[in-house]
């Protein structure tokens, strides 16, 4: 069914158009749009038109002189007559008339029928959703144009009619659009939040359910218009719409009688309807570039090898640091910028410089926005496209990163660097193996055999503490916890032998338990292989836990650099004593409520025994 | 409401013997048991911490007592009355009493509304003028230290801090007698995670509301509450005050919970590490 598919859930992605803040700053968006300014002009001249038919022409569209069939351009009728005398400028005027009603008719049904039914279903599930998905499916299912037919020849030729039921069969559209949103929207913490603080369902719908509902309908109904409009000239040319009623299909029907004697004909409807049907698809477009440019579009980082930054020479010249001959990484006065939407640049991070040595933990600690990760990413070659990335020194094992190409920096990646990300579920691909995913990089860097990289990649999944290497081997992301995931990445990163290792808060994402494991981990094979680690995390425990060196970064700067044990012993720098004052961990507790009053036998709350444990 | 900090022998909130289902996934699948016989209490103006690692139910058990998750088995009251399993009417009417602060401060709040619409329609849905709602609202934002402008401005033009401040307000407006805070501090920073905690605890102190404070981190639990219940697996393994579960656990699982939590101090970490070995190796030794 291309005519449901057109319009149904393949269209406008519900979730993404979360955006409805700046409504205002939309139309302005979409009046910016030429494409968008053009569509709407054309489409409100058809409708101009069509209200003001019976002003800009006095001949009936109806109303056929067989002795004045095809009569040519001029006189009473500017743009002549068809094959039975009718006037063609009337039929044009008033065909637009029951293009708009028509393709109107569909929406308004569609609407009725999908929009209060999605909107139930989504809030509300239950049997109404399951009803409603079931019959929606079951429309979706049925050939629309058999059915138009047979109504048609059941009730009669009416235009009205078809189009009415054309709009009942294309609600699913709507209904499942409408229903997705909601759903989306229901997860959100602030409809709960609403609902604990004592909205009525039908407030909270209104305020915060349809506002957001709103804009991807809007973009389908500009849709469904022009479809609907395509599908009406297509019932009139077959001759099944109103018999006393002009309209543009019924005008084609005519000039397709009449190719040969009269071609011109063909122009008028055929132009009309082509320039309808595109204008609305093109004003739904630039609608839903306009809605949907705001607010939550995820950000999409195109980290091909096409366009990695390379890490440009610093213009001034900066002190570069004696290099430590020890040094594995040497980073001095690394900046990063990114472009504003004014074209001026802005900086996130403003000149640092760290080292990292062979057999060394430095930690890189700060708040959001210190651009920590910023600067883990500029060594790993991983910015974002549009940052400028430039550096005074920045040395690994000696050679000069900066100005490497992608090819270069891609052999350097994954095998002598290694990367442990936040995030470990959202760093596998849900689509294939653990196992594919790890022996992958070893048979690219290494030049292994699929059975060898087998072999090495069981034994890593062994070294990294996953109980079932093989079962865990053959299976994917998803049937695995987030500590396997982790540990899974760890395997991942080393498994190319680095001689560096970046890891991006790899525990941040974990319970304690289970980052207490990781971080076992982490230091045991950084100890086996003498790894360099630079580790970015905002947890002074964590630090405190592995690292021999810390970088303390704020706003963009390091604000202090120091060993571990002297960092904690004697921070130099006041954000860092602020920072470390920050921590609750030796605070004291808050203690019992003050009251006596509190029996004991009221809190007594009986203990489970623990499996045998005690 | 002017309820001093003080306790008095009724507790303000009793959970008894809660049992949570939720529906299996798929077709005729059995239902999940998230929360296995929860027996709790908690008095006017305590904090009761709730610990324990993501999937232990300390989340469902916060949103049971909030009405957002199906309540199969047990009972939670509230100063004596049921208030589990209540239908939409009388649960609407509970708002007044039991609100809430959740963990993402930047999906709880609705991006499209002003703070100041934000604020108000708890007190316009239940028929406050609005140029009360409006002087409630200026007082709200003084108390969570915002700017009175605050108001007219969109939830999305502040920092992760300020937002949470933001919920906070909304979850006062009313004066409630317990609030449910389901991890607000996790998502920020170290320095403005302390902040919040102090503007909770001082709320507290003035307006004698009880918290029920839901964390993964022991020592924020330790920082804020009174009393201290550790969950595991949808059961509660140990109540207690606060410095006693959080120095010296009973359970196993606290102390290995206690024990996995790194101290920000390069040789007390190193010890903690060795006695969370010499702990594993135990357990492991006990159960093998």
């Amino acid at each position: 069914m291309s005519i449901l598919s057109a319009s149904g859930p393949a269209g406008p992605a519900p979730v993404e158009v979360l955006a409805t803040p700046a409504r205002a700053g939309a139309v302005r968006r979409l009046l910016g749009n030429p494409v968008a300014v053009g569509a709407l002009v054309w489409l409100v001249l058809i409708a101009v038109l069509a209200v003001l038919a019976p002003l800009l022409t006095s001949q009936s569209p109806t109303a056929s002189k067989i002795t004045e069939a095809l009569a040519p351009v001029g006189g009473d009728h500017p743009l002549g007559t068809d094959g039975v005398g009718r006037d063609v400028w009337a039929q044009l005027l008033y065909g637009a008339r029951t293009s708009l009603v028509g393709s109107l008719t569909v929406v308004v049904v569609a609407l009725l029928l999908g929009l209060p039914a999605g909107v139930l279903a989504g809030y509300y599930r239950g049997w109404f959703d399951a009803v409603a998905s079931w019959v929606a499916s079951l429309l979706m299912a049925l050939p629309a144009i058999i059915v138009l037919l047979v109504v048609l020849a059941q009730f009669g030729r009416s235009t009205a009619l078809a189009m009415a039921v054309f709009g009942v069969i294309i609600a699913p559209g709507v209904f499942r659009l409408v229903r997705a949103s909601v759903l989306a929207v229901r997860e959100e913490l602030f409809v709960d939040a609403a609902r604990v603080a004592g909205l009525s369902d039908a407030r909270i719908m209104r305020r915060h359910v349809l506002p957001v509902v709103v804009p991807p309908t809007v973009i389908q109904v500009s849709q469904l218009l022009g479809i609907a409009i395509v599908i009406q000239a297509g019932l009139e040319f077959l001759g099944l719409g109103s018999a006393n009623q002009a309209s543009w299909g019924g005008m084609l029907s005519d000039a397709f009688q009449n190719i040969y004697a009269q071609p011109r004909l063909l122009l008028w409807p055929g132009l009309a309807i082509v320039l309808t049907v595109t204008a609305f698809g093109l004003l739904g477009n630039a609608l839903r570039d306009a809605l949907g440019v705001s607010g939550r579009v995820p950000r999409v980082r195109r980290r091909g090898a096409t366009t990695p930054p390379a890490v440009l020479p610093a213009d001034e010249a900066a002190p570069a640091p004696a290099v430590d001959p020890d040094a594995l990484l040497a980073l001095g006065g690394l900046r990063v910028a990114y472009p504003g939407p004014d074209g001026t640049e802005r900086e996130v991070v403003h000149g640092v410089s760290l080292t990292v040595r062979r057999g060394e933990v430095v930690g890189l600690v700060g708040e959001s926005g210190s651009g920590k990760s910023q600067t883990a990413f500029a060594v790993l070659g991983l910015l974002p496209p549009e940052a400028r990335t430039s550096a005074a020194t920045m040395t690994f094992d000696g050679a000069d990163l900066r100005g490497l190409s992608p090819a270069a920096m891609n052999r350097l990646r994954g095998r002598r660097i290694g990367y442990i990300p936040q995030e470990p579920m959202s760093n596998l691909d849900p689509s294939f193996t653990i196992g594919s995913q790890l022996t992958e990089p070893m048979r690219h860097h290494l030049g292994l055999s699929g059975a060898e990289a087998r072999t090495r990649a069981l034994a890593l999944l062994d070294r990294v503490g996953i109980p079932d290497p093989a079962r865990v081997f053959g299976s994917y992301p998803h049937q695995v916890s987030g500590g396997m995931a982790q540990r899974v990445l760890i395997a991942g990163a080393v498994s190319c032998d680095p001689d560096l290792l970046i890891a991006d808060e790899p525990t941040t994402a974990l319970d304690v338990t289970v980052q207490a494991e990781v971080l076992d981990l982490i230091r045991e094979l950084q100890a086996e292989r003498r790894l360099g680690v630079l580790l970015v995390t905002h947890d002074f425990g964590v630090v405190a836990d592995v690292c021999d060196t810390v970088v303390v970064m704020r706003e963009g700067r390091v604000v202090e650099s120091a060993e571990a044990e002297r960092l904690f012993a004697d921070p130099q720098h006041e954000y860092t004593r602020m920072l470390l004052g920050s921590t609750l961990e030796d605070t004291p507790a808050r203690g019992s409520l003050p009251a006596s009053d509190l029996h004991p036998e009221e809190i007594a709350v009986p203990l489970p025994t623990a499996g045998g444990n005690r | 409401m002017s309820v001093p900090a003080t306790t008095t022998a009724q507790p303000l909130l009793t959970v008894d013997q809660l049992v949570v289902d939720y529906p299996g996934r798929g077709w005729r699948q059995p239902p999940v048991r998230v929360l296995k016989s929860i027996s709790l209490d908690i008095h006017p103006g305590e904090t009761l911490g709730l610990v324990g690692e993501s999937g232990s139910g300390k989340t469902t058990l916060g949103r049971a007592i909030l009405g957002l998750a199906p309540v199969t088995g047990g009972e939670i009251r509230l100063g004596g009355q049921r208030i589990s399993n209540l239908g939409k009417r009388d649960r609407r009417a509970l708002s007044r009493d039991v609100q809430v602060v959740f963990q993402d401060p930047y999906t709880s709040l609705n991006p499209a509304m002003t703070v100041g619409d934000i604020l108000t329609e708890p007190l316009l849905v239940t028929g406050s003028s609005r140029a009360d709602a409006q002087r409630r609202v200026r007082d709200l934002l003084d108390q969570v230290r915002l700017p009175a402008d605050a108001g007219t401005r969109l939830a999305r033009e502040f920092s992760g801090g300020q937002r949470q401040r933001i919920a906070i307000a909304r979850a006062l407006t009313r004066d409630p007698k317990l609030v449910v805070c389901d991890e607000p501090v996790s998502a920020l920073d170290l320095s403005t995670q302390a902040r919040v905690l102090d503007l909770f605890i001082e709320i507290q102190e003035r307006t004698g509301v009880a918290y029920l404070f839901v964390t993964h981190d022991l020592s924020v639990v330790r920082h804020i509450s009174h009393r201290v219940a550790v969950m595991y697996r949808g059961e509660l393994v140990e109540t207690g005050d606060a410095a006693a579960v959080t120095t010296a656990p009973d359970h196993p699982y606290t102390r290995r919970l206690l024990l996995a939590a790194p101290v920000p101090d390069p040789g007390r970490q190193a010890e903690r590490r060795a006695a969370r070995h010499r702990l594993a190796a135990e357990q492991a030794a006990v159960a093998g």
